[in-house]
C-alpha cells in the first residue's frame, strides 16, 4: 500500500463520501425519536427518495428540483405513517415496519421506467483546492453540498435540541407527553412535525445514492442503509455528535477493510466483513457508558402511543 | 354392485378432472434473488421467464428472496399453490429447493448453479461462465498498464473462485506479470458497497475491474476513474460506454422454455445441464473498439475455439498457490474438479475465505 499522506487523504475523503445518507438518514431520525416516536420506516422513506429525486433529475433535468423533491417525496411518505400513528394510534414498531415494505415495492413499481439511464454528473465544490493541497485537499474540498450539509447537520441538531425553545418542546414531548400537554403544548403538531422532518432528512439520503454517490437508479439500492442508520441512533443514545462519529466510524471501517482486502492482509474475510458493525457498537457503547447522560438522552416515552382525552 | 358403480365413476370423474385441470393449470414458478431490475443476474432470469411466458405458459415470479430460511418458506408456498415446475435461480437456494422437493414429489424442481439433486424431482442447470472468464482474462492481461487486475468476488463459492482462477490463467497466458487482487463483498447486491470494492482496488493499483456481484455499481465506478471494466451476467456497455471492454451475459431463454414445455407434455426428466458458448448459453457483449483490432480479432477467434472445445479454459499445466501441479501438463480439468474447486491458482493473492 502506497503509505503517503496524500493517499490517506483521498482515503478520508472517500470515507465521508459513504457515511454521508447515514449521517443524513440517522439524524433525521433522531429528531424524529426525541419526540417520543419511533419510525422505522427509515430505509422505506431513503428508498423513496431516491427513486424520486432520480426520477425527477430526468424528467426535469434540473438537480436542484430533484434534490428538493427527494426531500418533498419524503415528507409525503412520512405524512403517511404520521397520519396512521398520530392521528388513528396506531402501533409505530408495526407501521414503521409496513412503510418500510411500502416503500421499497412502490419505489420498484414507480422505477421501472427508470432502469439502466445513466445518471448525470453532480457539480462538486472546489475541485481545484482539491488537486493543489496535499492531504487536506481530498479530505475538505471537492465535495457536493449535500455532504458538507450532512457534517453541518449534527452540530445544528445539537445546538436545535439543547440550545433552543423549539428543542426544549421537542425533549418534553418526548419525555413526557402527557405533562407537556398540560402546560398547553401541543403534542400531536410537535410529533407530525418531527416526524416530517425526518422524512425529509431521509428522502436527501436516498438522492444522495441516487443523484451523487452511485448516480443511477435501481431497485433496492440503499441494500439496509436505513436499518444501519436506525441502530446508530440507538448506539449512539440520541447524541447527535455521537450518531456523526458513529456513521463515520462505520463508513471508515467498511472502506478500510476493502483496501485491506485489496492489499492483501492475511487476516479471515469474515471478520473483516463483520468488523463496521462491530466496531461500531463497541466505540459507541463506550464513549457511551454514562449512565446519567443516557437517562438525559433517552425519550422515556419513545414509541408509546398518546392520545389526549377530551 | 351398485355402490361400487358409484364409486369408480366418482373417482373416474376426479381423475378426469384433475388431468384436465393439471394441463390448462400448468403453471410454472420463479424465485429470484435480487430485484427483477438489478441489471445482471436475477434481470436475466427474467428475460428467460418473459420468453417462457411468451411460449404460452403461464408463470409467476418471487423476486429479492433472500438465501435462507425465507428461501424455504417461498418455495415451498410455490409448491402449495399449484405450481408444476419451479425454477429457483440461486445457488444459497440449493438445499431449500431439495427439502422442499421431498414434500412434493409432484412437482418438478429446477436448481441453478446447484450439485445437489438428492430427489428424482430436482435438476440442476448452469451455465460454464468460466469460459467468459477465459475471455475477459486475455482482454485483461493486454490491456492492463499496472499488470493488476482488480477483482469484486461476491461469496467463496466453487463458481466464484473458478471464475477468479480461469480468468488469472488466461491473463498469465498473454502476460505472465499480472496479479490479480480481491475483494471479498459478501453480497450478491449492494451497489453501494459493489461501487466502494471498485474504488479499493483502483486505489490499489488496479486498471482493470471486474466484478462477480450483480449491480452496474463497479462498471460505473470504473467509467468515472477512467479504469477498463467488463459488464456481468447482462450487456452493460450503456453504463460504462467508454469503460466496458465486453460483457459476459447469460443467456437462460432457451432452456427455460425448453424445460418448461418438457414439464407439461410430461417428458421431463432429471438432468445435470452445464452449458456455455457453444449452446449460447453464455454469450459475449459487443467488444470496445478502444481494444484495437488486432486483439478484437484474437478474442474472437480464442471464443469460436473456447465453443468448439479446440481450447479449454483449463488446460494443464495448473498449480495451486503453493506450487503442487492441479492439473498436468495437456490435461484438461474434468467437470468434477471444476464442479468443487475450492483452492486459487497460482497467481492469485490472498486467501479464500474459509
Amino acid at each position: 500500500m502506497s503509505l503517503d499522506i496524500s493517499f490517506i487523504g483521498i482515503l478520508i475523503g472517500s470515507i465521508m463520501a459513504s457515511s454521508v445518507p447515514l449521517i443524513l438518514a440517522a439524524s433525521g431520525e433522531l429528531i424524529t425519536e426525541r419526540s417520543g416516536v419511533l419510525n422505522l420506516g427509515v430505509e422505506g422513506m431513503m428508498i423513496i427518495g431516491a427513486i424520486s429525486g432520480f426520477a425527477l433529475m430526468v424528467i426535469t433535468d434540473n438537480l436542484f428540483i430533484a434534490i428538493v423533491g427527494s426531500m418533498f417525496s419524503g415528507v409525503i411518505i412520512s405524512l403517511i405513517f404520521g397520519f396512521l400513528t398520530q392521528s388513528l394510534l396506531t402501533n409505530h414498531v408495526a407501521t414503521g415496519l409496513a412503510l418500510t415494505i411500502f416503500g421499497i415495492g412502490l419505489s420498484a413499481m414507480l422505477g421501472k421506467n427508470f432502469v439502466g439511464i445513466p445518471g448525470k454528473e453532480f457539480p462538486i465544490l472546489f475541485s481545484s483546492l482539491r488537486e493543489s493541497i496535499p492531504f487536506f485537499g481530498p479530505i475538505l474540498f471537492g465535495h457536493s453540498i449535500v455532504l458538507y450539509f450532512a457534517f453541518a447537520l449534527p452540530f445544528l441538531t445539537n445546538y436545535f435540541l439543547k440550545k433552543t425553545k423549539l428543542g426544549l418542546v421537542v425533549r418534553a414531548v418526548g419525555d413526557s407527553p402527557v405533562s407537556a400537554s398540560n402546560q398547553g403544548i401541543n403534542v400531536t403538531l410537535v410529533r407530525y412535525c418531527c416526524i416530517l422532518y425526518g422524512g425529509a432528512m431521509c428522502g436527501l439520503a436516498g438522492a444522495y445514492l441516487s443523484l451523487i454517490y452511485t448516480p443511477q437508479w435501481i431497485e433496492n439500492m440503499t441494500a439496509g442503509r436505513g436499518w444501519i442508520a436506525l441502530a446508530l441512533v440507538v448506539f449512539a443514545t440520541w447524541s447527535p455528535i455521537k450518531v456523526l462519529i458513529g456513521a463515520l466510524i462505520f463508513g471508515g471501517i467498511t472502506i478500510l477493510q476493502l483496501h485491506m482486502q485489496a492489499i492483501g492482509f492475511r487476516i479471515p474475510v469474515q471478520f473483516l466483513s463483520a468488523l463496521p458493525y462491530l466496531m461500531t457498537i463497541i466505540v459507541l457503547v463506550v464513549i457511551s457508558r454514562d449512565s446519567r447522560k443516557i437517562k438525559l438522552n433517552t425519550p422515556s416515552s419513545l414509541g408509546r402511543i398518546f392520545y389526549k382525552e377530551k | 354392485m351398485y355402490k361400487n358403480f358409484f364409486k369408480y365413476l366418482i373417482s373416474a370423474i376426479f381423475l378426469l378432472g384433475f388431468s384436465v385441470n393439471s394441463n390448462a393449470d400448468f403453471k410454472v414458478g420463479f424465485v429470484y434473488v435480487g430485484p427483477t431490475g438489478d441489471h445482471g443476474w436475477t434481470f436475466q432470469h427474467h428475460e428467460g421467464r418473459n420468453a417462457v411466458e411468451a411460449a404460452g405458459i403461464k408463470t409467476t415470479f418471487v423476486e429479492s428472496v433472500p438465501e435462507g430460511a425465507d428461501a424455504e418458506r417461498v418455495i415451498r408456498q410455490l409448491a402449495q399453490s399449484g405450481h408444476d415446475l419451479i425454477f429457483t435461480t440461486s445457488f444459497g437456494y440449493m438445499d431449500p429447493t431439495n427439502k422442499v422437493a421431498k414434500d412434493f414429489p409432484n412437482v418438478k424442481f429446477e436448481h441453478a448453479t446447484g450439485y445437489k439433486r438428492e430427489h428424482s424431482n430436482v435438476s440442476t442447470y448452469s451455465a460454464r461462465f468460466y469460459e467468459g472468464r477465459t475471455l475477459l482474462g486475455h482482454i485483461a492481461g493486454k490491456m492492463t498498464k499496472t499488470n493488476t487486475i482488480g477483482y469484486i468476488a461476491s461469496f467463496p463459492i466453487p463458481e466464484v473462485i473458478r471464475g477468479i482462477n480461469a480468468m488469472t490463467l488466461a491473463a498469465q497466458k498473454v502476460n505472465p506479470n499480472i496479479k490479480t487482487k480481491i475483494v471479498w463483498v459478501f453480497t450478491w447486491y449492494d451497489p453501494g458497497k459493489e461501487a466502494e470494492a471498485a474504488q479499493a482496488l483502483i486505489d490499489q493499483g488496479a486498471d482493470v475491474i471486474m466484478q462477480h456481484t450483480d449491480s452496474t455499481a463497479p462498471v460505473q465506478t470504473a467509467e468515472k476513474a477512467g479504469v477498463w471494466s467488463f459488464g456481468q451476467a447482462s450487456d452493460m456497455q450503456r453504463f460504462a460506454p467508454k469503460s466496458i471492454l465486453t460483457s459476459i451475459i447469460d443467456d437462460w431463454a432457451p432452456y427455460y422454455v425448453e424445460r418448461a414445455i418438457a414439464a407439461r407434455d410430461g417428458t421431463w426428466s432429471q438432468q445435470d445441464t452445464w452449458h456455455g458458448l457453444k449452446e449460447g448459453m453464455v454469450a459475449m457483449g459487443p467488444y470496445n473498439s478502444a481494444m484495437g483490432a488486432d486483439l478484437v480479432k484474437e478474442v474472437e477467434q480464442l471464443q469460436k475455439d473456447l465453443a468448439s472445445g479446440k481450447v479449454h479454459s483449463f488446460t494443464g499445466p495448473i498449480y495451486d498457490q503453493k506450487g503442487n501441479i492441479l492439473v498436468a501438463e495437456g490435461k484438461v480439468a474434468d467437470d468434477g474438479m471444476l464442479a468443487g474447486m475450492s483452492v486459487y491458482v497460482k497467481g492469485v493473492e490472498g486467501d479464500i475465505p474459509k
